[in-house]
C-alpha cells in the first residue's frame, strides 16, 4: 500500500498569487481549458475561414481583406495563405487544444484530487509548464501579425520546405521559426507537466488508494503522460535542429543542390527524411496523447450514468498500457508514400492493423457495460456516447490507411481528413465536452444548464456527421487535400459537396455558442452544486464542490474501495471509494 | 467520508523525499530519450550523404572528462558526510568543466570547425552544448543543496535526488564523449 502526504502550501492571499501566478493545480487545470477555450475558438474561425474559400473560391471573405492585405487581398485568399490557415489551425488544435485541454487541463484539476492529495508533486513545476504553454500559444500566434505572416509547411512541418528559410514562399521566414521556438517551448512545458503527473501518481497517492483503485481517468492521464514524456523528449531536439538549420546554416534536413525561387540553396547532405521519423516518432503517440485521456473520461463517466460498473476494468487498463507501447511502433504509417522500403511498409503496417485491436476491446468494453444499463441521460452521458460513435466511425477508415496498398491512393486526399478529425479532432471534442459537463459542478461549484447540454449534444452531433462523412467520399473520389480551390475539370463536380461541407461547419460551429453561453451563465448563475451530484464513486465527489485549497480541508481520505463499484442493491447503489469499510 | 488526519510534510516546504528523486528519475529518462533521438539522427545523417568529415577531438576533453568524474566523487562524499566542503568543491570542478569546454570550442574555432562547418562538427556542438545546458541546471540544483545545506535544512533524501542527476551527467558525458570518439 501506498500513502501519500501533501506538499503543503498555504492559500495565498494576494489576487496575483491566487488567480494567476498561482501554484494550486486547481487554478491551473482551469488555466489551461481556458488557454484551450482561447485557442479553440482561434483554430475553428481559422477553418471556417478555409473552408468559406473552399466552397466559394472567388468570393471575398468579409472583413479578411483588412486582417490580411498580402494573403487575402480583398478578401480572396491566395493559395500560400490558404496553407497558411491550415498550417495556424493543425498546430493551435493539436499541441493546444487536444494536448492542452484533456490531459493537462482536466488531468490537472482532478488527477492530484484523484489520487487523495493536495496538490501536485512539484507545484511550481506545475506553474511554469503553464505559462510556458501560454507562451508558446503567444510566440505562435505572434507569427500572423510579422513579416509575411503564419508558416505554410503544415503542422508536420516537413522539411526541406520547413527548414530553408524564406525563399520557400511566404511566412517561411520569421513565420517558420516561429512556429519551431514554440513548439519548442511548448515541449519542455509538456514534459514538466509529465513529470509532475507520474510523480504525483506514484508518489501522493493516499492511504489505500493502490494502483488498482486508481480512477480509469486518473489512469488514462498516468499512461498519457508517460508517453508524453517520450514523445516531447524526442520532438525538442528535432525542433531545435530544425531552428539550427534555418538560423545557424547547418545541414540536418536540407539535402544538397536544392533550388528553391531560382535560389541554390546553400545546403548540403541533409535528410528530409530524417525529419519526417523524428517528427513522427512524437507525431503518432500524439495522436493517443490527444485520445487517451477521452477513453478515461468515458470510462468514468459511462459507469456513472450507466449505474453499472465498467466491464472489464482491468482489461481496460492492459489495453491502455498496450496502446502506449504500440503507440511507439507505428510511425511509419504516416511515411507509406515517402518512398520506403516496401518490407518497412509492411513492418509499420502490421502494428498499425494490431493496435486496433486493444483500441476495439476497449470499444467493446463501453458497449458491454452499457448492455442492459437504465442509462441516466445526461449531457455528460450522451457525449460519452457520442465519443464512442464517433471513435468507431474515425477509427474504421483507419483499417483503410493502415494498410499501404490502399493508402497509397487515400493517403493524400480528404479520406485522411475524415478519419483524422473524426478519430482524434472530434471523438477527443467529445471527450472534452463529456468532461466539462460531469465535472463543471466540482470546478465551479454550479450545475451547468442540462436542457442546453443535450441541445448542444444533438446538434453538434449532427453537425460534425455532416461536415466529416462526406469527406471520406471526397477522398475515395480522388479529391485531393491541402489544395485552396478545386477548379480543375474533374474536380468541379465535387464543389456542391464541399459547399454543404462548408454549410455544415459553419453551422456546427454556430452551435458551439450554445456551449459557449451555458459554460459563462453556469459559472456565475447556474443552481449551486452539491458535493456528489452524480452519485458517483471517486474522491473528488468526497469533498466540496468546489474542492477548499487543500482538496480536503486539512484532512487526508483513506481510501477504502475500488472508484468501480455500482449496481449494489443497498439503499444506495453505488459505494464512494473513501466510504468506511 | 473516512478520514485521517492528515500527515505532517517536511514542514519546510521542501517535496518530500521520495517524490524528489522520483522526479529525477523521470527527468533521466527524459533526458536519455532526447539524447538517444540525437544519436539516431546522427546515424541517419552519418549515412544519408558522403560528407561526414571525421575530426580529431580536442585532448582537453579527456581533461575535462577526469574533472567532472572527480567532481562526482567530490559530492559523493560530501553527500556521504552532510559536508559543505566538499559540496562547494564539486561547484568550482562543475564551473572548471564548463570553462573547459568553452575551452575545447574555442579550441575547434581555431582549426575552422564551426557549427555550419559539416554535419560532424553539428552534431559535436549540439550534444556538447546540451549537456552543459543541462550541467548547469544541474548547478543550479547543487546551489540550492548547498544552501539548504548550510541552513541545516536539507533532507537526505534531496541531497540523494540531487547527486543522482549530476552522476548521471557524469554519465552521459562518458556516453557522448564515446559516441564521438567513435562516430564523430
Amino acid at each position: 500500500m501506498t500513502h501519500g502526504v501533501a506538499t503543503g502550501h498555504a492559500p495565498p492571499q494576494s489576487f496575483l498569487r491566487r488567480y494567476v501566478f498561482s501554484v494550486d493545480h486547481k487554478v491551473i487545470g482551469r488555466q489551461y481549458l481556458d488557454l484551450a477555450l482561447v485557442a479553440v475558438v482561434t483554430g475553428m474561425v481559422l477553418s471556417w475561414i478555409m473552408r468559406f474559400h473552399l466552397g466559394w473560391p472567388e468570393t471575398p471573405v468579409p472583413g479578411l481583406g483588412k486582417l490580411a492585405p498580402t494573403g487575402a487581398a480583398g478578401g480572396v485568399i491566395t493559395p500560400e495563405y490558404y496553407l497558411a490557415l491550415m498550417t495556424m489551425h493543425g498546430t493551435i488544435m493539436v499541441f493546444f487544444v487536444l494536448t492542452t485541454a484533456p490531459f493537462a487541463g482536466f488531468g490537472n484539476f482532478l488527477l492530484p484530487i484523484h489520487v487523495g492529495a493536495a496538490d501536485m508533486a512539484f507545484p511550481r513545476i506545475n506553474m511554469t509548464s503553464f505559462w510556458m504553454t501560454l507562451l508558446a500559444f503567444l510566440v505562435l500566434v505572434t507569427a500572423f501579425f510579422v513579416g509575411d505572416g503564419p508558416p505554410l509547411s503544415g503542422w508536420t512541418a516537413y522539411a526541406p520546405l520547413s527548414a530553408v528559410g524564406k525563399d520557400a514562399g511566404p511566412g517561411q521566414g520569421v513565420g517558420q521559426t516561429l512556429w519551431a521556438v514554440s513548439i519548442a517551448i511548448f515541449c519542455v512545458a509538456q514534459l514538466l507537466g509529465s513529470l509532475n503527473f507520474i510523480a504525483t501518481t506514484l508518489d501522493l497517492r493516499t492511504r489505500g488508494m493502490s494502483l488498482a483503485r486508481l480512477p480509469f481517468a486518473t489512469w488514462a492521464w498516468f499512461i498519457t503522460s508517460v508517453i508524453g514524456l517520450i514523445a516531447f523528449a524526442v520532438l525538442m531536439p528535432a525542433c531545435i535542429l530544425l531552428i539550427l538549420d534555418r538560423v545557424a546554416g547547418t545541414s540536418f534536413f536540407i539535402p544538397a543542390g536544392l533550388v528553391i525561387s531560382d535560389r541554390l540553396q546553400p545546403h548540403a547532405g541533409g535528410s528530409p527524411l530524417l525529419w519526417q521519423h523524428l517528427f513522427w516518432f512524437f507525431g503518432h503517440p500524439e495522436v493517443y496523447i490527444a485520445i487517451l485521456p477521452g477513453f478515461g473520461i468515458v470510462s468514468q463517466i459511462l459507469p456513472v450514468f450507466a449505474r453499472k460498473p465498467l466491464l472489464g476494468p482491468r482489461v481496460f487498463i492492459v489495453c491502455l498500457i498496450a496502446i502506449a507501447f504500440l503507440s511507439y511502433t507505428v510511425w511509419g504509417h504516416h511515411m507509406f508514400l515517402s518512398g520506403m522500403n516496401p518490407l518497412s511498409a509492411t513492418l509499420f503496417s502490421v502494428p498499425t492493423l494490431v493496435i486496433t485491436i486493444p483500441a476495439t476491446i476497449i470499444c467493446l468494453l463501453w458497449i458491454g457495460t452499457l448492455y442492459g444499463a437504465r442509462l441516466r441521460f445526461t449531457a455528460a452521458t450522451l457525449f460519452a456516447l457520442g465519443f464512442v460513435s464517433v471513435f468507431v466511425s474515425g477509427g474504421i477508415s483507419g483499417f483503410f490507411l493502415a494498410q499501404p496498398s490502399t493508402d497509397i491512393y487515400l493517403h493524400g486526399t480528404y479520406f485522411v481528413v475524415a478519419h483524422f478529425h473524426f478519430v482524434m479532432g472530434v471523438a477527443a471534442m467529445f471527450g472534452i465536452f463529456a468532461g466539462t459537463y460531469f465535472w463543471f459542478p466540482k470546478m465551479f461549484g454550479r450545475m451547468m444548464n442540462e436542457t442546453l447540454g443535450k441541445w448542444h449534444f444533438w446538434l453538434t452531433f449532427i453537425g460534425v456527421y455532416c461536415v466529416f462523412m462526406p469527406m471520406h467520399y471526397l477522398g475515395l473520389a480522388g479529391n485531393v487535400r491541402r489544395y485552396s480551390a478545386f477548379t480543375d475539370d474533374y474536380l468541379q463536380p465535387l464543389i456542391p459537396l464541399h459547399r454543404f461541407i462548408t454549410i455544415a461547419a459553419l453551422f456546427t460551429g454556430a452551435v458551439q455558442l450554445i456551449f459557449l453561453f451555458n459554460l459563462i451563465r453556469s459559472r456565475f448563475r447556474g443552481p449551486p452544486a452539491p458535493a456528489n451530484p452524480w452519485e458517483a464513486t471517486t474522491l473528488e465527489w468526497s469533498t466540496s464542490s468546489p474542492p477548499p485549497h487543500d482538496n480536503f480541508g486539512g484532512r487526508q481520505p483513506v481510501v477504502t474501495h475500488g472508484p468501480n463499484e455500482f449496481g449494489g442493491a443497498g439503499q444506495r447503489d453505488y459505494v464512494m471509494q473513501a466510504e468506511p469499510q | 467520508m473516512s478520514i485521517a488526519i492528515l500527515r505532517p510534510t517536511t514542514g519546510n516546504g521542501e517535496p518530500r523525499s521520495a517524490v524528489a528523486q522520483t522526479g529525477v528519475w523521470i527527468g533521466i529518462a527524459t533526458i536519455s530519450m532526447s539524447f538517444a533521438a540525437l544519436t539516431s539522427a546522427l546515424v541517419v545523417r552519418q549515412s544519408s550523404a558522403p560528407d561526414w568529415q571525421h575530426f580529431q577531438l580536442p585532448p582537453l576533453l579527456y581533461v575535462n572528462t577526469l574533472v567532472l568524474l572527480v567532481s562526482s566523487v567530490t559530492l559523493e562524499s560530501s553527500r556521504r558526510r552532510q559536508a559543505v566542503a566538499t559540496l562547494r568543491a564539486t561547484l568550482v570542478l562543475g564551473l572548471l568543466f564548463i570553462a573547459g569546454q568553452v575551452l575545447a570550442w574555442r579550441q575547434l574555432g581555431a582549426q575552422g570547425l564551426f557549427l555550419a562547418t559539416g554535419p560532424s562538427s553539428a552534431f559535436f556542438y549540439v550534444f556538447t552544448v546540451l549537456h552543459a545546458a543541462h550541467l548547469l541546471g544541474g548547478m543550479g540544483g547543487l546551489v540550492y543543496v548547498q544552501r539548504r545545506l548550510v541552513a541545516g535544512l536539507l533532507s537526505v533524501a534531496t541531497f540523494k535526488a540531487a547527486a543522482l542527476y549530476w552522476h548521471f551527467m557524469a554519465v552521459l558525458w562518458l556516453y557522448l564523449l564515446t559516441l564521438l570518439t567513435i562516430r564523430g
